[in-house]
């Protein structure tokens, strides 16, 4: 194969890491904000069970539970990923789509968590005197949150953020432990061609990409400069 | 009956009593000037008056009505009332203004949005918003309805930025002022809503001495026939000249109160002696 057949051998896997990526994010952001709400409740019994899942969620391998996801469903008897398969087999002619969407979930969930961490320290950052300054000129529990705290979280929250985002576009091969092809699947199909080097090329993808996101956050950042919290 | 009544607060946070029955009254047009060593209950007084602290005991009438009443609260005495609902509070709260020690302003707006963003949100929710799937004309009619709202919540923003002397600055944002600009925002910002009693919780204590001046000035350009004003202050020469009433608090109740000349000039309570001699030895 050449270098050009290779790259776009490659990209095919790396549109999958890509969606994977964005749906991910897409899943992941408003969940880890409901999680980060659950965790800071007043009503006890929300916010402990809501600390124990974090604390499941966080302290087991990304790995695992990609394995847990995928295999439980199918152990109590209702396999769901296998109807999924079928039925985008059927409909659109789509190979292993039960795989992905269990992927998926997996990465949402697991990342959702992370996430509402961040949130939490982002919020409880915010000085109480903003909250209380909203509440005397008469705004609603809705219009503080998102009219004076948001922004502020937003601006507190890009480094950590950042971070995380960035781990999760290099976690996303962690999906080939089900099958899921995506770029380092790929790269290791090739291995079976005795073509070891595409390995170690797909690393080009992802700093690519990654470079990308630093310049994304980067200009996020200087954007919200223009004020201190 | 006065403007204000306060009845018979009491509140405690945890085992620490921190007001122990305190009753007083305000007519309208009135400065009342609390002061009192730190810890006496001044600011979780105003905190109260503002709905940012739920008094354990105790009434607030505002104008004949009464705002706040601990027992209907509780359901005490066999009342069966309802807890007051977030927006039940959210309402009676706009009765009062609150500026804070710490300013508190939004720093992610400047100075003209800090103050209008309360008003164009307050305005927007008396207006009737059309239906997703409502005439054209009639989203058009609510669009320009809005606009005309905030273009004369613009305009009176900018007649009481101008009032506290920051017209220059309408477009610069809070960490580009000084603590004095910022509180004097912040005074705009509250006068904004049209509060019918302005509550300042030591406005000048988080300041640099150089610029206390400008916003004492400013809240005594405040004092007119119909501005009710609760200050709590450590600056004596102040409260000495711009109170109607002066309250001394110690130990969360009212140990003396009168008019300046009273408290100032000839205080009874040994308290209050010890504390006006202490507060005149720092100068």
């Amino acid at each position: 194969m050449t270098f050009g057949e290779v790259t776009l051998y490659l990209l095919d896997g790396f549109k999958l890491t890509c969606l994977l990526f964005a749906l991910t994010l897409v899943l992941a952001l408003p969940l880890g904000l409901i999680i980060a709400f659950c965790s800071m409740s007043k009503f006890k019994p929300l916010s402990s069970v809501t600390k124990v899942v974090v604390w499941i969620v966080r302290g087991i391998p990304l790995m695992l539970q990609i394995f847990i996801i995928y295999y439980v469903p199918g152990f109590l008897g209702y396999n769901v990923f296998a109807k999924v398969d079928s039925y985008f087999f059927s409909t659109v002619g789509l190979v292993d789509a039960g795989r992905f969407v269990s992927v998926t979930i997996a990465f949402a969930i697991n990342y959702a968590c992370y996430f509402s961490e961040i949130f939490r320290g982002g919020i409880q950052s915010i000085p109480k005197g903003q909250s209380e300054a909203a509440q005397v000129l008469g705004m609603k529990k809705s219009e503080i949150f998102f009219k004076v705290i948001l922004l502020q979280v937003i601006k507190n929250i890009i480094p950590p953020m950042s971070n995380e985002v960035i781990t999760l576009v290099k976690d996303t091969a962690l999906s080939r432990v089900v099958l899921v092809v995506e770029l380092i699947k790929k790269a290791e199909l090739l291995m079976t061609q005795a073509l070891i080097w595409p390995l170690f090329y797909s690393g080009v993808f992802y700093l690519i990409f990654v470079g990308l996101l630093t310049i994304l956050f980067n200009y996020l950042e200087r954007k919200l400069s223009y004020f201190k919290v | 009956m006065a403007f204000l009544e306060v009845k018979n607060f009491y509140k405690s946070f945890g085992d620490t009593k921190v007001l122990k029955g305190v009753d007083f009254d305000l007519e309208k047009g009135q400065v009342l000037v609390l002061i009192g060593s730190s810890g006496s209950g001044k600011t979780t007084l105003l905190r109260c008056l503002n709905f940012l602290e739920t008094p354990d005991v105790g009434t607030i009438t505002l104008n004949e009505e009464v705002l706040f009443d601990a027992d209907k609260l509780t359901g005490a005495k066999g009342t069966k009332m309802k807890r007051d609902s977030d927006e039940d509070i959210r309402k009676k709260r706009l009765r009062f203004g609150m500026v804070f020690q710490s300013f508190n302003l939004f720093p992610q707006y400047n100075v003209l949005r800090n103050v209008t963003l309360a008003m164009d949100l307050r305005a927007k929710e008396k207006l009737v918003k059309p239906k997703l799937f409502a005439k054209v004309e009639e989203k058009k009619a609510y669009k320009k309805a809005l606009e005309t709202i905030y273009q004369e919540n613009k305009e009176k923003a900018l007649e009481l930025i101008e009032k506290v002397g920051l017209s220059e600055k309408i477009n610069n944002y809070p960490c580009e002022l000084s603590g004095g600009q910022c509180q004097r925002v912040a005074i705009a910002r509250a006068l904004a809503l049209n509060p019918d009693i302005l509550c300042f919780d030591e406005p000048t204590s988080a300041l640099d001495p150089e610029l206390t001046g400008e916003v004492l000035k400013v809240i005594k350009g405040l004092k007119s026939a119909d501005s009710t004003m609760i200050v709590v202050t450590h600056e004596m020469e102040f409260a000495r000249s711009v109170a109607d009433k002066v309250i001394f608090m110690a130990d969360g109740i009212i140990e003396e109160e009168g008019t300046p000349e009273e408290v100032f000039g000839n205080p009874k309570s040994l308290k209050t002696q010890a504390f006006l001699q202490k507060s005149n030895e720092g100068i």
